[in-house]
């Protein structure tokens, strides 16, 4: 709803909600074919420079050559990336600088169809960063076959799960600055223990534990299987996960972003 | 002339859920506090259907907190407020999808060209298709921006940023047009242009709320209007009611020291004298006794013209600077 609904009343969104997603889809199209090259020309760098390079001394990880073990995790955590900076930084900016919710809210549209809008838009921008990985891993030789497909769905996914804490740091943050604390304490050591770059289990048994409270872990359990050709170990519980956080994350940045502009 | 037509051809039908008559806009006893601080403090609005509806005050008078309340982008600590007949809290989109705004500082989407703004815009309101080409190109045209309609924001001055501002809120084709400050920071040719388009919006029929720091805009477009201070309505009127009201027909602007002024002039009867820095303001019903006392003072300068709605303005809230 729009004029008086701040903290606790559960978020209603409504069709306005593909608008704004159409807003940034619109947006996006216009610098597409600028970010074209270095869609495509990152992750081969990342893929021969490391899975090649680092593959050759490490051989085989996990059952899988260490390139479609690495493929697979950086296709998750890409996912985790574009979600969350577009969640913290994109959102940021029309909140404050653009005001372009300020000019929203002057429409039909409530902050509802706002946040719900973005948070599809976050997904989406995962799945959009993570397809042209996914066709340079595949030229490499590094997709088991043509069910890697399935995985399509998970990065959207993953990119709701991880666009709530970060469209919640936008509702908090004074400024940019604030998200320099959430990259560096929280998205940066994912990134680096949640078995993108090695399995967990080379893990210490605490770390294990701590790993598995945190989404990327269950995003790459996921991931991995499904690009290597087989069913997921443990899909439901990774599934509950990712999608606990994506619901916990819309209901707080809907209460923060709703106190934020509507005040 | 193009621009004429397009008033005419949408000129305001009755507006639903008001009586011919009837108010657009009601409030009784709206309040706003922020963080216990009143912004806003009980105030009572009549807002009549068609014509321009004005709201004066100083900075931080809560013209804007006002404003956007009527929007529904900030709620009320208290009071009632009705727009169309609706409750705000509860019909917030019908409201929003009848009324036009043009904010205080100017938000035109910066990703997308001067076109895809009001087409982005039409979007969010849902219009159809078919209406909406036909509608950009008259507004570009009704605003004078057709030759920019391809251009990027950032390119735009200031004065077509505001024009395009204007045309965004017209795309909905609004029975309420509500303008926070819409010439403010303009040149003088663009501030004329848009009190035309804003006095054509008028005479087809719909409701303007605007605020301005301008009071010869006031006297110009307003119909009625308010002025506010410290949060609370302190006067209400027509201009020249308001004018008849609290200020005597003529001031005679003077330099010179005031205890030679007060000697000189304060013993007139139906004399006022007031002083802001250097500057003497005598009100007065007739000039020429004034004017023949300062005559006999060489040297000494002096203008004299009819009081006007500043002279309203300063003299109820007060000579001295705001928010010092
Ligand atoms: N979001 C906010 N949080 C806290 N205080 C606010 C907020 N918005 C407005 N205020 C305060 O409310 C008061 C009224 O502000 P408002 O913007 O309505 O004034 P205004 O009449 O529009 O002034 P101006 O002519 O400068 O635009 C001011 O004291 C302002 O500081
Ligand atoms: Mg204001």
């Amino acid at each position: 709803m729009g004029a008086s609904t701040p903290i606790a009343i559960l978020p209603r969104p409504r069709g306005g909600a593909f608008i704004v997603w159409l807003r940034n889809l619109l947006v996006w199209r216009k610098l597409m074919v600028a970010g074209l090259f270095l869609a495509f020309g990152e992750p081969f760098v990342y893929l021969l420079g490391l899975g090649y390079g680092l593959g050759r001394f490490i051989g085989e990880v996990g059952g899988l050559p260490y390139l479609a073990f690495l493929a697979s995790g950086l296709l998750a955590s890409s996912a985790m990336n574009a979600a969350s900076f577009e969640g913290m930084y994109s959102v940021f900016t029309r909140m404050t600088h653009q005001q372009t919710y300020d000019a929203i809210l002057a429409t039909p549209l409530s902050v509802d169809d706002i946040v719900a809008g973005e948070m599809l838009w976050c997904a989406t921008k995962s799945v959009i960063v993570t397809l042209p990985i996914l066709v340079v891993a595949a030229l490499l030789g590094a997709v088991a076959g043509p069910a890697a497909v399935l995985a399509v769905p998970v990065f959207f996914l993953i990119g709701l799960c991880f666009a709530g804490p970060a469209m919640l740091m936008a509702a908090l943050a004074p400024s940019y600055d604030f998200f320099n604390y959430y990259v560096t304490l929280l998205i940066t050591p994912m990134f680096i223990f949640s078995g993108v770059f090695y399995p967990v289990t080379t893990l210490p048994g605490f770390a294990q534990a701590l790993v598995q409270l945190l989404p990327l872990s269950h995003a790459v359990g996921l991931v991995r299987p499904l690009v290597a050709g087989s069913a997921p170990a443990d899909a439901g519980l990774h599934l509950v996960v990712l999608l606990g956080y994506a619901a916990a994350g819309y209901l707080a940045s809907t209460w923060f972003i709703r106190r934020r502009l509507v005040r | 002339m193009q621009d004429q037509e397009w008033a005419l051809e949408h000129p305001q039908g009755p507006v639903a859920g008001v009586a011919p008559g009837g108010s657009v806009v009601v409030a009784r006893g709206l309040t706003k506090a922020f963080d216990g601080r009143l912004a806003v403090r009980g105030i009572d609005l009549d807002v009549p259907q068609g014509g321009c509806f004005g709201f004066l005050g100083p900075n931080g008078a809560g013209k804007t907190t006002t404003l956007r309340m009527i929007l529904g982008q900030s709620p009320p600590s208290s009071g009632t407020l009705s727009v169309f007949g609706l409750p705000v809290e509860r019909s917030i989109r019908e409201i929003r999808a009848r009324t036009g705004v043009v904010p205080q500082a100017d938000n035109a989407d910066p990703d997308f060209t001067v076109a895809e703004n009001l087409r982005m815009y039409a979007r969010y309101f849902r219009l159809p298709r078919a209406v909406v080409a036909p509608r950009v190109r008259e507004l570009l045209e009704f605003m004078e921006l057709a030759d920019r309609a391809d251009d990027p924001i950032k390119s735009l001055s200031g004065g077509m940023k505001r024009r395009l501002t204007i045309a965004r809120a017209l795309i909905n084709d609004p029975e309420l047009i509500i303008l926070d400050e819409p010439t403010t920071g303009l040149d003088p040719q663009v501030r004329r242009m848009i009190w035309n388009r804003l006095r054509q919006l008028g005479h087809a029929g719909k409701t303007l709320l605007l605020t301005t720091h301008y009071m010869d805009e006031a006297e110009r477009l307003c119909d009625d209007l308010v002025v506010m201070d410290g949060g609370r309505i302190i006067a209400q009127g027509a201009p020249r009611a308001l004018v008849e009201a609290h200020v005597e027909p003529y001031v005679v602007e003077i330099q010179g020291d005031a205890a030679t002024l007060q000697r000189l002039l304060g013993s007139l009867p139906g004399v006022r004298l007031e002083r802001v820095g250097e500057t003497g303001y005598c009100y007065t019903a007739s000039l020429a006794p004034v004017l023949e006392r300062l005559g006999q003072v060489p040297g000494i300068s002096h203008r004299h013209r009819p009081t006007t709605l500043e002279d309203v303005f300063l003299r109820i809230t007060g000579h001295e600077l705001r928010e010092a």
